[in-house]
């Protein structure tokens, strides 16, 4: 099962994939049951900059200290993390501005609807989930077939 | 007591995205590259963050108060509307784009932080844009 896999998806790291999930989880866990609240990163993001209310300040600021940090710690474990990013910064731009709307406007990205709305059966973040999902999908499909590579 | 817990919450969130492969937009794009080269990793992620949260969620509601507050701070709203979606929908068009959401490109500061930097700042702008047109603030 696991060869067949692996050998249908070359590329795929599930092992990898379901210990990150884990840890994921788990601090939506000790968000949940520690402050009682939900581990979103737009949502804590906003309320850092100053654009929303919610959570203390401290509480969202170190929570989102933990993120690079908590990277950081595993980069140096495992030898550093492969990334590819988009060369054009223009384009990363683009996908941050609308990233910054969509996220406020839809009240979450895919920690608060994908990971801690998900797993409690909130059917908003049921049809966010789907919805982000959904046009992510065409976006790459139109990038791609537009020529792809940026 | 709290913010060492919102800490640890990041810390093991960021330890996960790193471990995952989260962190590479490439690999975000591969799993949303459907018509592609599938890279199916991202559901793993989903996956056992699900997993783990649903025993979370089971544990919380048996839970009075939580550990660290006096009171719990979660949405309560069931409402299913244009809002939800229009802003999901674009979300998922800047995701598509960028290979990128907001967990990862604030952990990628450290690592890219030009790119990363870039999209970050946008993101910024992008919801004081909206905060400045919204009318119902939060």
């Amino acid at each position: 099962m696991f060869d067949w896999f692996m050998q249908t998806f070359p590329d795929a790291q599930p092992l990898h994939g379901l210990a990150g999930g884990v840890l994921i989880g788990l601090a939506g866990a000790v968000m949940l049951l520690g402050p009682g609240r939900i581990a979103g990163i737009s949502g804590m993001t906003a309320r850092v900059a100053g654009l929303s209310g919610g959570a203390p300040w401290p509480l969202a600021a170190l929570f989102l200290a933990g993120l690079p940090a908590g990277a950081l710690a595993v980069a140096t474990l495992i030898g550093g993390i492969p990334a590819q990013f988009p060369p054009s910064l223009v384009l990363l731009a683009v996908a941050g501005l609308v990233t910054g709307v969509g996220t406020r406007l839809g009240s979450g990205c895919t920690s608060g609807h994908g990971v801690c709305g998900l797993s409690r059966l909130s059917p908003r973040s049921i049809v966010a989930t789907l919805t982000f999902i959904a046009t992510g999908m065409v976006t790459v499909a139109l990038v791609n077939a537009l020529g792809g590579g940026i | 007591m709290r913010n060492l817990m919102a800490l640890l919450s990041g810390l093991l969130f960021g330890a996960g995205l790193a471990l995952s492969g989260m962190m590479n937009p490439a690999r975000v794009r591969g799993f949303l590259d459907i018509a592609g080269d599938w890279d199916p990793t991202l559901a793993f992620v989903m996956g056992g963050a699900v997993l783990v949260m649903a025993l979370a969620w089971a544990l919380q509601r048996r839970m009075h108060r939580p550990l660290a507050c006096e009171d719990f701070a979660l949405p309560g709203t069931r409402l299913i509307d244009a809002r939800l979606i229009g802003g999901a929908a674009l979300f998922g068009l800047g995701w598509g784009l960028g290979g990128l959401c907001p967990g990862p490109a604030i952990a990628s500061l450290v690592f890219h932080p030009l790119s990363a930097g870039v999209f970050v700042v946008a993101m910024l702008a992008g919801m004081l844009a909206f905060r400045l047109v919204d009318t119902r603030r939060g």
